[in-house]
């Protein structure tokens, strides 16, 4: 709270009256907003304007009327239900396999040297770049999309769950041996829950990557789905859907982003806080 | 008269600790020697060289050294975490077969379990005891309450100071009742006021214990202040150079012990012998009496 205190003494464009729990209530959500309240103000004002073309730009009120109309109508929830569905498939589905196979090839560490460089490889080709292997193979129903998603989520996890278990400190494995501790309790009691950050910040990684190649995937072929929205929005020049469309990707990402964040805040409290 | 012991006496009951020609070599990869097949070039260094040392029960010896004399290879040689290279090494008249719960360790790091709770960190020693779940709890709390942070209970390790870390380690050490106690230069990393407060509580846990401490420092004071025998060593080889007797008795009493004039015979003593060893003399050679 002292770091609020600090904020609201500096800027305080709030009225001196009012009593301190509510004062610092506002000026901590007006710092916060003030930028992004700023930029809905410029796409707003822009187009009113006329600085640029309202087809091509409408202004912000003109979308939100066109989102909640299609909220209204089922058709935006049904496409974000679509896209939430194929992301949530493919990253669970990473999780599940790269987390035990990360801990393996990070623990034995012969496995570990021999499939590194091939793993590699692959971290370092865009996953896109694989789109029309998917598609080619799988076709472009939900196996191919999920495929996709799961391909893009699996190296970051993978990555960063053989980084985590090899740079357990240590020290602690030094420690927990000298207490007798067989190879298998101390995998359990030391080396899982020393990589659960690292592994959980490859989970928040392939996160943002299973949203953005699911949209790609989208854009490719599908019959529903946010990325198949705004791409039919813009085809059919339906701009005020098409944005629509991309500020509802917009919330999803973040929410997603923030639900990861939040998970991981809790299972880590035991790190120290970076100020 | 300067009184040096290099070996135990044969008629006394049988050392706690046993270190028989203990050798110890490492194969460095440093680019130079001959390539003996394996990928690199490399050379051997000896970290160890022909230590021999008893430890009598309830025995509290120092060793003390510069860096590079072999001090921690030698205490993860008896703690079972690495195996010696020629000599043999035997706990309780036994040869030291891997870690076990009879030897513990503290490390000058910590080496506290981030993820867990101060009581946390003392229970892993209890679970790894295999204290049943009920007990487990109260007698963290009794341990951690022997090292003076009761109410630190549910702190994690990043909310403590250095002090407090590490009297959460010889909490944890000391959990699961070793009978010897072997500690890595656990007050470096600590200001001199910690650091004194910490080595007079640590001879209390010592005297109420009766536990065999075998503790490690670079420093002199330290050594003498703590040990009832120093044992001074050599780098390059490491090497015991010579073990001296510190007769002084109530070590945890209040006053200044370090100011006593037969602390600083005795500590002038050490320090003679460290200077020799330190000018890398060959082993065998007199050195000077104080």
């Amino acid at each position: 709270m002292s770091r609020l205190q600090a904020k609201a003494d500096a800027t305080s464009p709030i009225p001196s009256g009012l009593p301190r729990s509510v004062a610092l209530f506002l000026s901590f959500w007006f710092t916060r907003s003030i930028a992004i309240i700023g930029f809905i103000a410029v796409w707003e004002i822009v187009p009113r304007l006329g600085l640029m073309d309202t087809t091509f730009l409408p202004p912000f009120s003109e979308v939100i009327a066109k989102l909640l109309e299609l909220l209204v109508s089922g058709d935006m929830v049904a496409n974000i239900l679509a896209s939430l569905y194929r992301s949530l498939a493919g990253l669970t589905l990473a999780v599940l396999l790269s987390v035990p196979l990360g801990l393996l090839i990070g623990w034995y560490g012969r496995l570990g040297d021999i499939l590194s460089p091939l793993l590699e490889v692959f971290r370092n080709t865009a996953a896109l770049a694989l789109l029309p292997v998917f598609i080619l193979i799988l076709g472009l129903g939900e196996t191919s999309k999920i495929s996709m998603v799961l391909y893009a989520c699996v190296w970051p996890i993978l990555l960063n769950t053989i980084s985590a278990v090899r740079n357990v400190d240590p020290l602690l494995i030094k420690s927990a041996r000298s207490m007798g501790l067989t190879q298998t309790t101390l995998f359990l009691k030391v080396v899982l829950p020393a990589s659960l950050p690292t592994i959980f910040t490859g989970v928040r990684l392939a996160g943002a990557s299973s949203i953005l190649v699911l949209i790609a995937c989208e854009m490719a072929g599908a019959r529903e789905g946010l990325g198949y929205l705004v791409n039919f929005a813009q085809f059919n020049f339906q701009i005020p859907t098409m944005y629509a469309g991309i500020i509802m990707l917009s919330v999803v990402g973040l929410t997603f982003n923030y639900i990861l964040l939040s998970l991981e805040r809790r299972l880590t409290r035991w790190k120290p806080e970076r100020a | 008269m300067t009184a040096m012991l290099n070996l135990a006496a044969s008629d006394a009951p049988p050392a706690k600790i046993r270190l028989h020609r203990v050798s110890k070599t490492f194969a460095v990869r440093d680019g130079t020697g001959t390539n003996t097949g394996s990928q690199e070039p490399h050379s051997e260094f000896v970290a160890l060289s022909d230590i021999n040392l008893d430890v009598r029960t309830g025995e509290f010896v120092t060793l003390v050294g510069p860096s590079g004399c072999g001090k921690s290879t030698l205490l993860d040689l008896l703690c079972g975490l690495a195996t010696p290279s020629s000599g043999q090494i035997f706990v309780n008249g036994r040869p030291v077969d891997g870690p076990g719960l009879d030897r513990g360790i503290v490390f000058q790091q910590y080496a506290l379990f981030p993820w867990r709770t101060a009581l946390g960190n003392i229970e892993f020693g209890l679970e790894a005891k295999g204290v049943p779940k009920t007990e487990r709890k109260a007698r963290a709390r009794s341990f951690l309450a022997m090292v003076g942070l009761g109410e630190f209970e549910h702190h994690y390790p990043h909310e403590l100071s250095g002090g407090m870390k590490q009297r959460v380690a010889i909490a944890r050490s000391l959990s699961y009742d070793p009978e010897i106690l072997l500690m890595d230069e656990p007050f470096a990393a600590l200001d001199e006021e910690t650091r004194e407060s910490l080595q007079r509580e640590l001879l209390g846990i010592w005297q109420r214990t009766g536990k065999t401490i075998v503790f490690i420092t670079h420093s002199i004071d330290e050594a003498v202040f703590l040990g009832q025998r120093v044992a001074v060593m050599a780098a390059r080889p490491g090497r015991i150079k010579a073990i001296v007797d510190i007769p002084i008795e109530a070590r945890a009493a209040d006053d200044d012990i370090r100011s006593r004039p037969e602390f600083v015979r005795l500590r002038h003593q050490v320090w003679a012998l460290a200077r020799a060893a330190a000018s890398r003399s060959m082993p065998g050679e007199t050195l000077a009496a104080a």
